[in-house]
């Protein structure tokens, strides 16, 4: 009998490892992989009927010994795994491994596609390898929405002879969790993501700077970079997995750096850009985790394939993170331009309380609340942008009609003001004022609304980067968007 | 299991020979540090900086900058609940009061700040002496630290 079962963190976090070991003292070793992304349904196990992969869950241990016994009559059966809605609605092009492969099976990762963008790139010069991730349209899906390849282009046109890969691992975004499941579920995409990076710039080692909250992908990452440098994949270029340490501000591109340099985490004025002085002053490639995962299947593919999928300036794919209070919370990958209302009404089948939908924030903690009179917007980086909105990390967070948006909008200026690396004055005492004045408002003083609308404004105009300077988002669409949470809030007392 | 600080070498001694080789060796260092000893022992600081030939002001500085690095002996017990949105949305903060009032009173439990546990579609998330937990409840947290 062939079992598969996921060992991603939040399966485990529901309870899989004791499904596991269920399935061991029945006699059935299942073969751990990544998540399939319906978190819902973990911990999910998989069960191969008539050489189909079918799906059961969500699983306690005490399903195990029937669901050995008789898989196809089990009350948690549902089917196989591809023909679930969830999963047919997908174009599963960066995930197409996680949930499906043995994570640290290199037999496992060939058999399913994997290397063969690497062959592909490595059979081409290095410039047409930045040409056709240009073409592709494929942009930085860490948040800031750069072209990839024009990036790779400056650090390739810099002179070495020492150049570095950096793969921003720090997913620090609340609602995000799609480099966590990639490094869990395919750790070995990531790294030849990486070696295609390093091959197209002339780089020969890499870094995956991961967030210490994450001790599974750390695992797993080191096992995979052990595995990838010892094979010799590629001889000329090896990777290491470097833990950050707490400190969300580690997520900004400079601050990363200065955190690998082993200096505390604090932005480095723009320019030089690290493309041209990077980590130890050298040309350094920063890339999201996603953004390299996705470089594999491109190659493969070819750009017309990849670039195909979208809308206006957002090409490709985008792993949607759906989170909060939500009915069906997951992973789901898909083509740019799905709007909200289809997001959270129809795939995450609207709120888990049964309430009513009341404001979803897109793109993590910097990124605004949107209220449903404007889920329309289709999903995109220009899109959103219209809308003072931010794709970010493709992070939704869905709140019911209990939340208080006042509260929220302290929360955004009481997190930049933990978070902020000090440097800048906008950010470091604007988010401390900007939480004491929200505070004000909420204790009935309307006459501190004009002040927190001067503070946003000086913290996006002044701050050194975007923590100051987009925390000011999800502030201003709170008030905007639901003033009546800072009226009546004495009322509400 | 961590061993006690005092004697620290030649453990410490140890610890940054593996290291040092390292382009960046601190944080890798630090974390090998905390891992050991449950802590960062001040007196682990004089002979890192030795050897990294950095100053003590500066490790400090780094120290005190990354909000995992603890200063003190770590108690028995380490609760993080996670204070981001998405658990927000899902009861979070009245998870945390809750077991905060719980559990007033355990000096051997250590309450620490964390802000997304990368459990968003589990909301409310926590980690208990290094184990996630999804859809954490008040009883289950209180449970996996005896209480
Ligand atoms: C406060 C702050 C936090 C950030 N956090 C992350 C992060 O956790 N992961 C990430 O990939 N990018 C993060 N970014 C964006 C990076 O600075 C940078 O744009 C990105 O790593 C570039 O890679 P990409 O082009 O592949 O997106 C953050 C930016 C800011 C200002
Ligand atoms: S916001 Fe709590 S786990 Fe992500």
């Amino acid at each position: 009998m062939k079992v598969w079962l996921s060992q991603d963190a939040a399966a485990r976090a529901l309870g899989a490892d004791r499904v596991a070991k269920a399935m061991v003292d029945a006699g059935v070793q299942p073969i751990r992989t990544g998540s399939r992304g319906m978190v819902w349904l973990e911990p999910m196990a998989e069960v191969e009927i008539d050489g189909v992969r079918h799906a059961f869950g969500p699983l306690v241990a005490g399903d195990v010994a029937a669901l050995m016994a008789d898989p196809k009559g089990h009350p948690k059966a549902l089917g196989p795994t591809d023909e679930l809605p969830w999963m047919k609605g997908q174009t599963r092009m960066t995930f197409a491994r996680v949930g499906v492969i043995d994570p640290l099976s290199l037999d496992d990762y060939r058999a399913h596609g994997g290397l063969k963008g690497l062959e592909v790139a490595r059979a081409m010069p290095p410039a047409d390898v930045v040409e056709e991730v240009t073409q592709s349209g494929l942009r930085g899906r860490g948040g800031a929405g750069f072209p990839t390849g024009i990036k790779w282009k400056t650090v390739a046109g810099v002179e070495g002879p020492k150049k570095y890969i950096v793969c921003n691992a720090d997913e620090g975004d609340s609602g995000s969790f799609a480099d966590r499941m990639m490094m869990e579920g395919d750790p070995l995409c990531l790294i030849e993501g990486m070696a295609i990076a390093a091959y197209a710039v002339g780089a020969d080692k890499g870094y995956v700077y991961l967030r210490s909250e994450y001790p599974d992908a750390i695992r797993i990452m080191r096992a995979a970079a052990d595995l990838w440098n010892r094979e010799r994949l590629t001889p000329d270029f090896n990777v290491e997995i470097r833990v950050g340490a707490g400190a969300y501000i580690c997520g900004e591109e400079t601050a990363l750096l200065n955190s690998l340099e082993g200096k505390r985490g604090t932005v480095r004025a723009k320019p030089p850009l690290p493309a041209i002085k990077g980590l130890f002053g050298k040309p350094t490639v920063v890339n999201n985790v996603i953004t390299l995962a996705a470089v594999p299947g491109i190659m493969a593919a070819g750009a017309a394939t990849y670039r195909d999928f979208g809308i206006g300036r957002s090409r490709g794919t985008i792993p949607l993170q759906i989170a909060g209070n939500v009915k069906y919370a997951g992973l789901y990958e898909v083509a740019f331009g799905l709007t909200l209302d289809e997001i959270v009404n129809d795939i995450a089948g609207g709120t888990a309380s049964g309430r009513p939908v009341r404001a979803v924030q897109v793109g993590g903690p910097l990124g605004a609340y949107l209220h449903p009179s404007q889920f329309d917007v289709p999903f995109g980086y220009e899109e959103y942008d219209a809308k003072s909105a931010l794709v970010g990390h493709a992070g939704i967070v869905v709140f019911d009609d209990t939340v208080d948006m006042a509260e929220q909008a302290e929360f955004a200026m009481e997190f930049c003001g933990i978070e902020s690396c000090g440097k800048c004055t906008p950010c470091r005492i604007g988010a401390v004022r900007g939480r004491e004045t929200i505070a004000r408002i909420r204790r009935g003083d309307m006459t501190a609304k004009p002040l927190v609308t001067d503070l946003a404004e000086t913290m996006r105009e002044g701050s050194l980067c975007a923590l100051g300077g987009f925390t000011p988002f999800p502030v201003i669409s709170a008030m905007n968007l639901y003033p009546e949470d800072f009226e009546q809030v004495e009322a509400a007392q | 299991m961590t061993s006690q600080p005092g004697h620290l070498s030649p453990r410490l001694d140890e610890i940054i020979a593996d290291h040092i080789a390292l382009e960046g060796p601190l944080l890798p260092i630090l974390h090998a540090v905390q891992a050991e000893w449950g802590h960062v022992p001040e007196e682990s600081l004089k002979p890192i900086a030795a050897a990294l030939n950095i100053g003590k002001a500066e490790i400090h500085g780094v120290v005190s900058f990354y909000h995992d690095f603890r200063r003190e002996p770590r108690p028995a017990h380490v609760v993080r609940i996670c204070r981001a949105e998405s658990c927000q949305s899902q009861g979070g903060r009245a998870l945390e009061r809750d077991v905060k009032a719980r559990l007033a009173g355990r000096s051997d439990v250590l309450f620490e700040d964390v802000y997304c546990l990368g459990l968003c579609a589990c909301s409310p998330a926590a980690m208990v002496d290094g184990e996630l937990v999804g859809r954490a409840g008040t009883d289950e947290i209180c449970e996996r630290v005896g209480a």
